[in-house]
Formats: C-alpha cells, structure tokens, sequence
C-alpha cells in the first residue's frame, strides 16, 4: 500500500534491507528473530492477562466494566513496539496490548480494575486510565486516556508541540477508534498538529464498531483514511490483525514524524470479537460475522502459523513464552488480590498542589463546628477541622 | 395498575409522546438497534423506525445543534446522551446557541436533551457526574432531575411539551431499583412544581433525584430514634425553582437541611439558600445547612466513592445539629 501523500506513486527502488519510510514492508524487514518473538510474547501476555481478568470480573473482583481487545492485539501490540522508550504513546479501551508495550505491568493493569489503594491511580480511575509521562529516560511515555472519546488527540498534540519546542527527538503516538473519530476533539485535534507540524502519528483502530454502531453510520468515507487527504497530511491503511503490517506501517510514521515531517494518519483494519463491555451481548452483530473473523483471522493464531512456517519458530519456543505469560500473570494476579483497597480519607488529596488535601466537611466528623448554639461563637463554622492524628495521615498519604 | 420501575417509566412516556404527536423523535448514540446504553429506548426503533429513532454519529455538538435546528422548524427531538458526563461535549451548543435562541432571535427550541446522570455505581469520574449547576445557572434553560417513576414519566411528558429547551436528567442508580404505580390516562407533572415526598413539622429537608431516597431513609430513622418530625421537599424541577413551595416548608418548619449528590460549591444548594435568606429569613430559627458532595473529582474505588458523596448517615447526623441549634 502506498503513501496517500505520494499520490500512489511507487516509492523509489532501494536496496533490500534499507529502511525508508515510504517503502511499506521495509521496517519489518528489519525485525531480528528475537524481536519477532517478543511481539508474540505481548500478544500472549494481553490476550491471558485480558482471560484473567474476564475470571475476576465474574467472581466480582473487578469493581467496574471489563473491556476486552479479543482479536486485535496484532494492533496494538505492532504499532506501540514502533515507538522508543523517550516516545509518548496516548491508549485507547482496547489498547492494553499498547500499555504492556510501553511498560505497564500486568500487577498496574490488575490493580486498577479492582480499584486497589496501591494501583497507578489509587482508586480513583479505572481500567487502563493510567500513565507514567514526563522526562525521557525517567518515565516509560504513557499518558492515561479520560472517558470522552477523542479529547487525547488535541492532548497528544501539546505533548509533541512541547517536544518540537524543546527540540527534543521524541514523537507522539495516540490511539482513537473508528467511533472517537466522529468527534469534534479529534477532527480539531488532529488538524491543530498537522498545521503545527506536531510529530504525532495517529492511530484509527478500525474495528467495525463504537459501541453497537457499525462504521456505516459513522462515516460515508469509504476508508477513515481517506481524511488524511483532508488535513493535508499522509495517511496509509494496514491490516491490524497482521502484528507485523501494524509494525511496519506504524513505524515508518513514526521514522516520518522524527524527520520532520510531521502528522501521520494510519487506519488499521481489525475486528473486536467481544461486546463494548462485557455486558454487551452483541445481538446486533450479524450471525456468523464473529465466528468467521475468530475462525479465519485471529492475530495469534495467525501469527503463530507465520513463526513456526516461515521463521522456523518451534511450537516448544512458543510454549515455553506461553508458560511464562501464564506465571507472570499469575504472580500478578496474586499481588494484586492481596493488596488493600485504599483508605477513604485518601479521597481528600491532591485536588490542588496546593493545598494537597482537603478537609472533610463538618459532618463527616462528629459534627464540629456544626453550629450548636453554644459553638456559635467560634470561628469557623460549616467547616470541620482535622484533629491532628487526622492531619498527619492525610499529609502523609499525600507525601 | 402494574408497577414499573423508574427506567421503564421514561420508555413509556416516549413511547406515549411519540405516538401522540408525529414531530416527536428520538436521536442519539445507540438508541436504535441496541435500544441504549441502558436501554431506555428499547423497542423505540422496532414501533417507529429508523425516520424517528436516529442512531448517530459520537458527535456531542452535532447531536444537540442538529436537534435545535429540527425544533426552530417545528419537530420536538429528544436527545440522548450515552451518559450525561457527554454533555459537556456540547455544553457550547446548549448554553450559548440554544439557551440564547428564543430570547436573542425569537426561535424556539422546544427539545428534550435527557441521560443517565448521578453515582453510586463505580463508575468512576466520567460516568457518575451530576452536571446540572451549571445549567442551571444558564438562562434560556428548564432542568428537571425526577426521583420516582411517576414524575420521571410525568415530566418528561411534560418536558417533551414545553415549548422551551428542557434539560432531563436521569439517575441511573434509581433506573431499576424504584418502581412506581402510573396513574391511569395522560400523566404529566407540570415543569417547576416541587412535590412534599413527606410531611413533618420539625425540619425541613430540601433535595431532588437520588438524595431524596436517603433524605426518606434518614427522615424515618430520626423519627423512630429522636421522635423528630422530618419533612421532605423533592425539588422534582431546578430551573425554575419552586420558591413558593420553598417558602412553604420554611414557613411550615423553620428549619432547613438541604441536601445532594453534586459538589458542594456552587452547587444549587447555596441557590437554595440565598433564596430563604432573601424570601423568609424571619423564618428561620436556624441557618440553613447543607449536606453535598465534597468537592472532589468522583473517585472510582468504593471506599473513596462512597466518602466523597453524601451518605443517609450524614443526613441524620446534620438533621440532629439542626434540631438542637
Ligand atoms: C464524547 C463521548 N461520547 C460518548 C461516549 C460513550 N462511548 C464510550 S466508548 C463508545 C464507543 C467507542 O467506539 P470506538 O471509538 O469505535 O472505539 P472501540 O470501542 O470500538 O474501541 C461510546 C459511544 C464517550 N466515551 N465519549
Ligand atoms: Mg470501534
């Protein structure tokens, strides 16, 4: 598939093994043996941490919705293993294959879902709404989504203007769904960085559905990457379930937006077998759709014929990372059930820096200042005060 | 008369508004074919079709400006958000196009912008909120935030009527836990009309939506421990307020708690308040107080949830502080 921006036009021939940005299939080419095991072991690792996670959602250990990325962990897993470690990467829903990529620990993933004291966001967000940004080399490059749909864009392209501006060679990656794109914060998002040569690559998950709505009802574009034509900026659509056409396409973006050449816009092509959440029973998918793609294009399954017939991958290599996935998620799992949930006075912190914690309203404690006639005189009623064993445990949960 | 919870109250009265009148359809983000998020329009699109039960693009903005422009035109659109949260998206729709339209252009935007609100539910900061203050402090606007499943089909009848723009919110903790018994015929509660959801003589509590359930819960366990005499006023309507039936129950009392689940800085409760002070201060044998949120982003993890938001016992508690002032 050519560039968009080339006009269809052939890229110029190069010699084999030189990596080009708009020569498809050229960074692929370049993957070690090692490597290409590596992505199998995060796709492993997504789909068994996501099947856990399925087994605490029913024993009602996950506190809210479970969201699942069945089938398009090729996706997520190829186009985030593009990146750098200095390189910001902004997830979706189902882009939990992104979050392990980019370091995020099945233990973090575990931990937020069952709303832990000790997870990345101590309670106070869910799923994969999380992320560890801020210098290279100091952090992983993963900044945690919100719920509206399509408000990181606009948020990736500060990120990667604060990189143009600062000079440093870092880029910018941020996932958005076939729905999110439907959005005014993606539209305005995505147009604000290409205008301002950000270097972001943007992501389109195409997964045939927002919710129940097919992509017919969202879009009379034929492909979402035809809008790239739109923002002026290049566009190139791969085949998500296809772990290394995600890589390829994603990193030769990436390699475009280092050099300069500010936004990319990549569609990929992928299917999600399971409901929105896991109360979604689908019934409005068209019977057999699911079978065929689970059938005849699950990303594992079909990654693992392409290892073992053309790589020379021995089935034993792939059951040993499997056995490694499965204990590692294991052990996961038991830190994260042993862990507490957090203290319901941490509630209070870090609204502001300053000050970091609030305090409780008058009726949370005893009532004080809670205008008895005879406290009328003192000062500040209507407002509880802390009394100081209180205090310092606040303090100190916020320290 | 069978019982039908809260949820299945809204259904009917879309179902009843739909059929009285051909200018009235529905439109939102999986309304049709899966019937909603929480399925309040199941069985909408099967009766109506695909003309006036619109599946639509993720599209905030569009949804709400689409919908004003079929009002100024003479259909009466109502709009779901997937969550209320979402109503941000189009907050510059609603307060600065359609709040301003009648009162600037002479256009009226007679619609219905209705979805799940409220916590409760571990739904974390961006499915629990309760984004009404800030309409409320919109002119051009009508909020109503219902309690039972009597007035949250009444209303929205009403609110489907009204010639003006009617925000509607939904809690979705009470969508299936509360039922309520329809009177027979055309049911409609008249838009900013507050309703005693229980007669007392020592204290007043004013409050509205899922607050009111535990204004009545507090309001029993005081007159059993305490003998004390609790009455509660369900505001049912926030834009316009009920002043007379304010007054009323301060008059009646002279004692005012007032209560809800939205944050406690200009949140309605300080509205309420000012209110009392200016309408029946001579009234008042105590200040007014106020039971709310703390102002906190909505937390995810129960304990934090269930610290940050207003609890029955908090209630009892400052009902007690009243009663001795
Ligand atoms: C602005 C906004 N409107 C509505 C929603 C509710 N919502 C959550 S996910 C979703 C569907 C998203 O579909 P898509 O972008 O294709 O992502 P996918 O779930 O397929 O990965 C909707 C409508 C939201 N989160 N944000
Ligand atoms: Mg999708």
């Amino acid at each position: 598939m050519a560039t968009r921006a080339k006009g269809g036009r052939a890229a110029p021939a190069r010699p084999a093994g030189t990596f080009d940005p708009e020569t498809p299939g050229s960074a692929a080419a370049l993957l070690t043996r090692e490597q290409k095991l590596e992505l199998y072991y995060w796709m492993r690792l997504t789909r068994t941490l996501e099947e856990r996670l399925v087994a605490l959602y029913r024993q009602t250990k996950v506190v809210g919705g479970l969201f699942r990325s069945l089938g398009q962990e090729a996706d997520a897993v190829g186009s985030c293993y593009a990146l750098e470690q200095r390189d910001v990467m902004s997830p979706l829903i189902r882009n939990l294959g992104a979050m392990l990529v980019k370091g995020a620990t099945p233990v973090e993933v575990l931990k937020q879902y069952m709303a832990k004291g000790d997870s990345p966001t101590r309670g106070r967000e869910l799923n994969i709404h999380f992320g560890d940004i801020g210098e290279a080399g100091e952090t992983r490059g993963f900044l945690g989504q919100i719920s509206p749909l399509g408000d990181m864009v606009p948020v990736m392209a500060g990120v990667t203007l604060s990189f143009r501006m600062r000079g440093e060679d870092r880029v910018g990656l941020v996932y958005v769904g076939d729905g999110a794109t439907s959005t005014g914060a993606f539209h305005e998002g995505i147009n604000f960085a290409a205008v301002q040569r950000c270097p972001l690559v943007v992501v389109i998950e195409n997964n045939g559905y927002a919710y129940s709505t097919p992509t017919s009802r969202q879009t009379l574009a034929k492909r979402f990457v035809d809008k790239a034509a739109g923002y002026g900026i290049p566009g190139e659509q791969a085949d998500g379930n296809d772990v290394l056409a995600t890589y390829d396409v994603t990193k030769r973006a990436v390699a475009r937006a280092r050099r300069g050449g500010g936004v990319s816009l990549i569609e990929l092509m992928t299917y999600r077998r399971k409901g929105h959440a896991e109360h979604d029973n689908q019934s409005y998918v068209p019977a057999g759709e699911i079978e065929r793609w689970a059938a005849e294009n699950d990303p594992l399954d079909r990654y693992v014929r392409r290892l073992t017939t053309e790589m020379a991958v021995e089935a034993t290599e792939l059951a040993a990372i499997d056995a490694r996935v499965t204990q590692e998620v294991d052990e996961a799992t038991d830190v994260a059930e042993a862990s507490a949930f957090p203290e319901a006075l941490d509630a209070l912190t870090g609204v502001y820096a300053e000050p970091p914690a609030a305090s409780p309203l008058w009726f949370r404690e005893g009532g004080r200042g809670g205008v008895t006639a005879s406290e009328r005189a003192t000062d500040g009623w209507g407002v509880y005060k802390p009394d100081a064993k209180t205090e310092s445990r606040v303090s100190q949960e916020d320290a | 008369m069978a019982e039908v919870t809260y949820l299945e109250a809204i259904r009917e009265a879309l179902f009843e508004e739909m059929e009285r009148d051909a200018n009235v359809f529905c439109l939102g983000e999986d309304i049709g074919a899966y019937g909603g998020a929480f399925k309040v329009t199941e069985g909408l699109l099967a009766k109506y079709g695909e003309q006036r039960v619109i599946d639509t693009p993720i599209s905030e903005t569009a949804i709400v400006g689409a919908a004003a422009g079929a009002a100024h035109m003479g259909m009466r659109p109502v709009v779901e958000m997937q969550f209320i949260d979402f109503i941000a998206n189009a907050y510059d729709m609603l307060t600065n196009y359609v709040a301003t339209a009648r009162y600037r252009a002479f256009l009226p935007c007679p619609m219905v912008v209705r979805g799940p609100s409220g916590g409760y539910v571990r739904g974390g900061p961006f499915h629990s909120q309760n984004p009404e203050a800030g309409f409320v402090h919109t002119p051009g606007l009508k909020v109503v935030y219902p309690s039972t499943a009597e007035d949250a089909k009444g209303l929205l009848k009403a609110a489907i009527r009204d010639e003006d723009c009617v925000l509607f919110f939904e809690h979705k903790y009470l969508y299936r836990r509360i039922k309520g018994t329809m009177p027979a015929g055309d049911h409609v509660v008249p838009i900013g009309k507050a309703r005693v959801a229980r007669e007392g003589s020592d204290l007043s509590i004013i409050t509205y939506a899922a607050t009111v359930w535990k204004a009545l819960e507090a309001a029993e366990q005081l007159e059993k421990e305490d003998g004390l005499s609790v009455e509660v006023l369900d505001l049912r309507t926030l834009a316009p307020l009920d002043d007379d039936a304010i007054v009323a129950t301060v008059k009646k009392t002279n004692r005012v708690l007032i209560v809800h689940e939205d944050t406690r800085t200009g949140g309605i409760a300080g509205e309420i308040t000012a209110r009392i002070n200016e309408m029946a201060f001579e009234w008042l044998d105590a200040p007014v107080l106020r039971v709310t949120a703390h102002d906190i982003p909505l937390p995810y993890a129960p304990a934090l949830e269930d610290f940050v938001l207003p609890q029955t016992a908090d209630v009892v508690l400052a009902a007690r502080r009243l009663a001795d002032y």
